[in-house]
């Protein structure tokens, strides 16, 4: 097995699952509905409550880059759907039996939901523009907020890959994840300032990695807090929020993607 | 001899459940082997061990004179598998599926390309080719699956229950389109349910029960073993049935098996249709009416029945002979 092999088999199987999406574009359109609507929910339900400025602008400034990262969380839950479905239909043994490189499946996979991110954030990007938000940096420092936010993805997508072939079932991954996702992403930084949250919720959202890749992608953008007077937090990983979404990446594929293939290897169907 | 196919005393538990209990087998080099037997016997265990899915907890298996166990990688190369359930990717068209299969084997890009298209000629599925496989039938799909399982033209050939769950038609082309491919000199190991199948085309027979190889033979052999067709007769008067056994028994290869409530016997038979006109012909002397006959090839339920004296149908826990 040579590196070409490893790598032109994870293209061929990438291929495989991005056809899927140009076949089903109503999954895009759900996948991407979805967060429009909260963005829509959030800016003009909740804005006027949280932005003490009046009228919202600056929480809707404010709340884009939650958003960002809330979507590409939940879109991790497409990878682990997306094996278990293959797990379940035989796909994954056929591949078993095939002389490619085994880390393909995986890889494909991962890679795959990379673009499908890219392609969310293109248009939640568009989303955030029509209701007021902006980026008041340089192109530079956007596409490093947007790079972050994708790495940050592709590491959860690898937790996800594991459950995907852990339990072999696209509804259960899909119920299961959501009881873990949505605290992850509402205890965190990403639709409230966290001065307004209690004490032992507040530190546990610090240290929530989704508040620092919110953070990261907030300071990259150049948007502000929307209550600039707020006390503002101190902790290390907010403060270097950019170190600490890569070093959490980093740690999450370390683990993760070895516990995947193992998983793999195990992998039955039925 | 030239052994594709060589197994022997393979054995896999789960937990408590032995699925294989030590089963030897070989295949000679483009012949077909049909592995016949009940759902849970443990056929679908064999194919996944050999085709390198399953580790097995003893025993050794090898393909094309390759070892399974200590080179997976290298076996892979030499085999092809289609599943039980068809491993096709609905989103896909036909001819992606196949050509992605091909990029797989590493047969480069044109290559694929190139077997795609040939193999979708090949299963009549040329028209179809550029359709997303959702909109297939079951029958196509099985095709395709099939057509999967012979990219790298592989020597030796797993189809895990090829026909279970397709109509009649459907499963009368597949059995024609895998003759085709045998008589290419490809080795096949094949699992079926049905005795039908594996008499149509299979050279050898494995009869698997309860993870282990209860019988083996050709088509013919295991028939004779199982005593051939079945004479089925519906007498009018039940209370005649005892006197209708005694009339027919001495035609048989093994006393006739009662109904009272159906007023029917089944008798293990040779020579088919001429023992019937015997047995009509008999009772009519004796003065007994009937009101339904006929001959019926032996069916998985008679060779487990002769063989393990229960049903293959019947629960495996309770182990009774409950169709005796």
């Amino acid at each position: 097995m040579t590196t070409i092999d490893v790598v032109t088999d994870a293209a061929v199987v990438a291929k495989r699952n991005l056809i899927k999406i140009k076949r089903v574009p109503d999954l895009l359109v759900f996948t991407t509905l979805s967060p429009i609507m909260f963005v829509l929910l959030f800016a003009y339900v909740f804005g006027g409550a949280i932005d003490p400025s009046g009228g919202g602008a600056a929480y809707r400034e404010f709340l884009i880059a939650g958003i960002f990262a809330q979507t590409v969380v939940f879109g991790a839950t497409n990878t682990g759907a997306g094996l278990a479905d293959d797990v379940k239909k035989g796909i994954v043994d056929r591949f078993r039996s095939l002389p490619m490189a085994p880390s393909a499946v995986l890889t494909g996979r991962t890679l795959s939901d990379v673009v499908n991110n890219v392609i969310v954030l293109i248009v939640m990007s568009i989303t955030g523009l029509i209701v007021g938000w902006r980026i008041h940096t340089g192109p530079l420092e956007a596409l490093w907020g947007f790079a972050l936010l994708l790495i940050f993805a592709y590491a959860i997508s690898w937790i996800m890959a594991w459950l995907g072939l852990l339990i072999p079932s696209p509804e259960v991954i899909n119920n299961a994840s959501f009881i873990v996702i949505f605290p992850l992403t509402f205890v965190a930084n990403t639709f409230v300032p966290l001065d307004t949250l209690p004490g032992p919720l507040r530190v546990f959202a610090e240290w929530n990695p989704v508040s620092s890749v919110t953070q990261a992608a907030r300071e990259l953008f150049g948007n502000p807090p929307p209550n600039p007077v707020a006390a503002v937090s101190t902790a290390w990983s907010l403060e270097h929020a950019q170190v600490y979404t890569l070093l959490w990446s980093v740690a999450v594929v370390a683990v993760f993607a070895p516990l995947a293939a193992a998983q793999y290897r195990r992998a039955a169907s039925r | 001899m030239d052994v594709a196919i060589e197994v022997a005393g393979l054995v896999k538990r789960y937990g408590d459940v032995t699925a294989l209990d030590g089963v030897d087998l070989q295949v000679p080099r483009g012949t077909v082997l049909g592995l016949l037997g009940p759902n849970g016997a443990g056929k679908t265990t064999i194919v996944r061990i050999l085709t390198t899915l399953l580790q097995p907890d003893a025993g050794s298996a090898s393909i094309d004179g390759v070892d399974v166990l200590a080179k997976p990688r290298e076996v892979r190369k030499r085999l092809g598998l289609s599943g039980q359930y068809a491993a096709v990717d609905e989103y896909l068209t036909g001819f992606e599926n196949l050509d992605m299969i091909g990029r797989l084997y590493h047969l480069g890009r044109r290559r694929s390309r190139e077997r795609a298209r040939e193999l979708l000629a090949q299963f009549s599925l040329t028209e179809a080719g550029d359709r997303p496989t959702r909109t297939y039938s079951g029958g196509m799909r099985r095709r395709l699956d099939l057509a999967g399982a012979l990219v790298a033209a592989p020597p030796v050939l797993f189809l895990d229950e090829p026909t279970t769950g397709l109509d009649p038609r459907s499963r009368t082309e597949m059995w024609g389109v895998i003759q085709r491919l045998v008589a290419d000199g490809t080795t096949l190991l094949l699992t079926t349910q049905y005795l039908e199948e594996a008499d149509v085309l299979a050279d050898d027979i494995v009869v698997i029960d309860h993870g282990r190889a209860i019988a083996r033979g050709t088509a013919d052999q295991l028939k004779a073993q199982i005593g051939g067709e079945r004479l089925e007769l519906t007498v009018s008067d039940a209370d005649r049935l005892e006197e209708a056994v005694g009339v027919v028994t001495p035609l048989g290869v093994a006393p006739p098996v009662t109904d009272e409530h159906r007023r029917s016997l089944t008798m293990p038979v040779t020579g088919g249709v001429k023992a019937l006109r015997q047995a009509l012909d008999q009772l009519e002397v004796a003065g007994l009416d009937v009101d339904d006959a006929g001959v019926r090839r032996p069916t998985l339920d008679d060779v487990f029945l002769t063989l393990t004296g229960s049903t293959a149908g019947e629960d495996d826990e309770t182990g009774e002979a409950g169709a005796a």
